[in-house]
């Protein structure tokens, strides 16, 4: 009897549908698996118990009266804790937010609502989305479910966390240089990034605006794309977002891959990846091609320069995107008596982390007088080179692939300290970043650790129907059935 | 002994009157309770994205072409960083590269002599919120305890222009501006107020002695609150500069603030080096694109402006000095126009109105509409004036009566007996009984002694109560005086 915590969205949608149990029984489901494994794991920053059993009781009742709002009807979901949702708090992780209660909704979480989709609570994250480990929170790391010595990735641990160890159906977090795609990689889960500007970053608290994407974890790639489906479409509150018909992402999750073209990234298979992960990529690539794909390699040389870039550009956009925070307003304010240059300046100096702080310097470093046209000026240069480079491979292939992530999870402390090595777990998904193409992580294996591996699907802009594709067939061929160690029956059903 | 000039430049900015916020909507006009007209957007609430408003758009597009800029077709929004507590982003966003406008000029007149000031660019901008600074400073920030903050005016869309240093004088400067405003006025974009700040000015101002072409050390000078006072502040640090240069110091490169009551500007706090905005393209924002197609919808929204429609007064027969007049007031204008429409001459009409009609509504406190002042009665009383039925004094009483509502000319004339007598064969009557009683004063007059013949001139209108036409009187006394 399979405890409804561990159904996927697809199964708990039909069993919604029958009769065989409620919204409220799949809440109660999660909140016996959370009260279990957050003392392991502290995925979450906030549990809204209230808010949640209203909305399972509203959505049991609309489905009874046989108003059906979808696939994330009635279904619990986590939300990163960077995403404003209204009279609940939202603090990015940050001791400057500690306590803020957003007056409004994000459009995504407006959207969500709509969808009858029951949010349980806010999920961990690295401070301000920076950083690819959740060590950088403010509130305490959240561990990884498959062994809590080890990182879940970042910077959207927690959620990648609560969605892999059934805490939650399905989650949503933030990839901005692979914030989604990494910890799906290292917690064994799906986790995608969707094309620049099909979602509304209305309502997500800004780190990088020229990256910021929403973006769904799962445990199938089929829920991937209901989360997908339920937030994507044009806003009128975000300029930057797409006017357009939304694709139908799950038109070819059935079609397989014959006939298609793929291009394995020659620089994404290299030294720098854990030869684990290069093998098990390749053992998949080697599926897929008999599987009726056409499997070549595919050189993309600014990869070499990807990772600089987008350490120049996200920075000096973050360093904008978080002046607001100073005490004034909202936040965090300085007890310090003073000026008023004083108070915001000691209130941001008492209420951001040292990551935060790290790359508010080196990003207003890079935008200052005299400095511009070397860094900010010419990162942005690159980033047209590394659209030219998936422009051109697109000429070539239907769908790119690479490992997720350079390695598996690693240890809690093992990068905290190194700056660089730790940015470095960005270097397969960052690209993808920076030309605003869509790109998925599907879970592949483990390493001889016991670690999950991902494997990415990267497609070219708004090709989101086209890459679930590939990673539906990825998802059929590799039957990936295990389970984190603390969803396992002996954690969580002794 | 050197001589010097000044190089003056004019950095303006308007407030827009559309009807909601730069970015979001929020509205532009608000009553006095502080902090309702906020929103996520323009409190930079964490997750806040802006959205431009195209009503703003097609208000700076108007300017940019009534001030005869060239229209970037794109145009980029960029995020102009500093810290500040009434900008709630702590960074604005503005333009920098590729603003909506470029290369216009506008042609100010100075006492005759036309000034061709260079327009270099136009472009749009958010407004910040209001500091209100209590303590013993006396509002400045120096002495306060304390800081209020209203974010009702952050986010108004605010248009800066900018010119050439091509003016020279601080009578160029006040031209410019006074111009500025009519034709932001006329464009119905703002309602350009400069004591309520939705206009303000910054002066640029530096010196050099004559002849040289490279530009001296400028400084800015801000809180300039009306025409006067941009004229009184620049005529002020010229005359500091002067005195600074000529007693072998240098200028220091600066934004003073003007103070009104005191006449002079003082040096704001000095900065070491010159802030740096680390301006950025607007990741939030796309270009910004205003398609040849919409230019010329602007463009055939905008009226007459200010110098079009004066010239066409002026063709009419009416002085500079009135025709100014005229169309700085719709209501002065549209009344004039109407006259004009029924055959009145244009210069009787324009003095009428200018003169008499603004001295009356100034006396009690009135407007136009107030009074019961029709074209008509203006056409009237002109043609009355014509033909000799009233004297050109008379016409002003029965002016004034009419504004007080007593009737119209013709009934107010007959009630109080002004109507002249133009009547030749009247007077002709009357200047014989004159000069046969005033014998010796003929003959003075025949021997070619013209001094009497005023004295005549009065007789007769004596003898006629005050009513004849006196250029009649005066052509008959001619007549019959003359030596034959």
């Amino acid at each position: 009897m399979t405890d409804l915590a561990d159904l996927t969205i697809t199964e708990a949608g039909v069993g919604l549908r029958s009769g065989e149990f409620t919204s409220i029984d799949l809440l109660d489901a999660v909140n016996r698996r959370s009260a279990v494994t957050e003392a392991h794991l502290h995925a979450f920053l906030t549990l809204d118990r209230d808010g949640a059993r209203a909305a399972a009781e509203l959505a049991d009742a609309d489905l009874a009266d046989g108003n059906d709002h979808g696939s994330l009807h009635g279904i619990p979901i986590a939300l990163k804790d960077n995403m404003c949702t209204i009279g609940v708090e939202t603090t990015a992780s940050s001791q400057i937010l500690k306590g803020w209660i957003p007056p409004y909704d994000a459009t995504a979480v407006a959207r969500l609502r709509s969808a009858g989709a029951v949010i349980v609570g806010k999920t961990n994250l690295d401070e301000f989305a920076m950083g690819s480990s959740t060590e950088n929170s403010a509130f305490g790391e959240t561990r990884n479910p498959w062994n809590t010595d080890h990182v879940p990735g970042g910077s959207s641990g927690g959620s990648a966390a609560a969605a892999a160890v059934g805490s939650a159906f399905g989650s949503f977090g933030s990839d901005t240089g692979g914030s989604v795609r990494q910890p799906a990689a290292l917690c064994g889960v799906v986790g995608m990034k969707p094309t620049y500007g099909l979602v509304s970053r209305y309502g997500l608290i800004a780190f990088a605006s020229s990256l910021d994407q929403i973006g769904p974890f799962s445990r199938s790639v089929a829920d991937s794309v209901a989360l997908l489906s339920a937030i994507a479409g044009w806003d009128r509150f975000d300029a930057t977002s797409i006017d357009g018909p939304v694709p139908d992402f799950g038109g070819s999750l059935e079609s397989g891959v014959q006939g298609l073209k793929i291009g394995i990234v020659k620089q994404l298979m290299a030294d720098g990846i854990d030869p684990q992960i290069v093998a098990a990529t390749r053992a998949v690539a080697d599926k897929l091609q008999t599987a009726g794909a056409e499997v070549i390699e595919v050189s993309m040389p600014s990869t070499e320069f990807a990772l600089s870039a987008y350490y120049l550009i996200a920075p000096a956009e973050a360093s904008a995107n978080l002046a607001r925070f100073d005490g004034v307003r909202y936040g965090h304010r300085s007890g310090v008596e003073g000026t008023t240059e004083e108070m915001m300046a000691h209130s941001r100096a008492e209420g951001f982390g040292p990551e935060v702080i790290r790359r508010i310097l080196l990003g207003t470093y890079a935008l200052s007088a005299g400095y511009y046209d070397a860094f900010y000026g010419q990162a942005q240069k690159v980033r047209t080179l590394v659209r030219n480079d998936f422009m051109a491979a697109y000429e070539q292939v239907d769908v790119l692939i690479s490992p997720t992530s350079p390695t598996t999870a690693f240890k809690v402390g093992e990068r905290s300290t190194d700056p660089i090595a730790m940015y470095y777990s960005d270097v397969c998904t960052i690209p993808s970043n920076l030309s605003g193409d869509p790109a998925i992580s599907v879970p592949i294996g483990t390493d001889d650790g016991g670690l999950p591996i991902g494997f990415q699907v990267m497609a070219p802009a708004l090709g989101e129907e086209r890459m679930y594709q590939v990673a539906a067939e990825v998802e059929r061929l590799v039957e990936f059935a295990e389970r984190p160690f603390l969803a396992t029956s002996e954690v969580v059903a002794p | 002994m050197t001589t010097w000039e000044a190089v003056i430049g004019l950095e303006t900015h308007v407030e827009l009157s559309t009807r909601s916020k730069m970015f979001c909507s929020c509205p532009t006009e608000f009553g006095d309770e502080p902090n309702t007209a906020v929103c996520p957007v323009c409190l930079a609430l964490p997750g806040a994205l802006p959205v431009p408003n195209e009503e703003a758009i097609a208000g700076i597009v108007k300017i940019g072409l009534a001030l005869d800029c060239e229209i970037n077709e794109s145009s980029l929004f960029y995020r102009k960083n500093y810290f500040y507590p009434d900008l709630p982003k702590n960074y604005q966003i503005s333009q920098y590269t590729f603003p909506v406008c470029e290369h216009g000029s506008l042609t100010v007149d100075v006492g005759g002599e036309p000034t061709v000031v260079g327009i270099t660019r136009v472009h749009m901008e958010e407004d910040t919120g209001k500091s209100s600074h209590i303590g013993d400073g006396g509002g400045r920030i120096h002495d306060a305890q304390h800081t209020l903050l209203d974010f009702n005016r952050a986010g108004v869309p605010l248009v800066e222009i900018v010119t050439e240093p091509d003016i020279t004088s601080a009578d160029q400067a006040r031209a410019y501006a006074a111009e500025l405003q009519r034709i932001v006025l006329s464009l119905d974009v703002s309602d350009a107020k400069l004591e309520a700040g939705s206009m303000r000015f910054d002066a640029n101002v530096s010196v050099r002695p004559v002849g040289e072409t490279t530009l001296g050390t400028r400084t800015e000078t801000k809180n300039v609150n009306s025409l006067r006072s941009l004229h009184r502040a620049i005529v002020f640090e010229i005359d500091r500069q002067i005195k600074v240069r000529e007693s072998g110091g240098r200028i220091v490169q600066e934004t003073r603030h003007w103070n009104e009551d005191t006449g002079v500007t003082t040096s704001m706090r000095a900065k070491e080096e010159s802030e740096d905005y680390r301006y950025f393209q607007d990741p939030d924002l796309l270009p910004l694109e205003v398609s040849p197609a919409w230019q010329e919808a602007i463009r055939s929204t905008i009226p007459a402006l200010p110098a079009e429609r004066r010239a066409a007064i002026i063709a009419e027969g009416v002085d500079a000095e009135t025709a100014v007049i005229l169309v700085d007031s719709d209501d002065l204008s549209g009344m004039f126009g109407e006259a004009l429409g029924q055959g009145v001459p244009a210069r009787t009409v324009a003095l009428w109105l200018t003169g008499d009609v603004v001295a009356y509504l100034r006396r009690n406190d009135k407007t136009l509409a107030d009074t019961s002042l029709i074209p008509e009665h203006l056409a009237d009383l002109g043609r009355m004036v014509d033909v000799g039925d009233l004297s050109s004094s008379a016409a002003k009483e029965v002016l004034s009566a009419v504004l007080d509502g007593e009737g119209t000319p013709r009934a107010i004339a007959e009630q109080r007996d002004l109507l002249q007598v133009s009547d030749a064969g009247a007077i002709e009557t009357a200047v014989d009984s004159v000069l046969e009683e005033n014998a010796d004063a003929l003959e003075k007059i025949r021997g070619g002694d013209m001094k009497p013949f005023g004295f005549l001139v009065g007789q007769v209108m004596r003898h006629m109560g005050g009513k004849a036409d006196p250029s009649v009187v005066r052509s008959v006394l001619e007549e019959k005086t003359s030596a034959n």
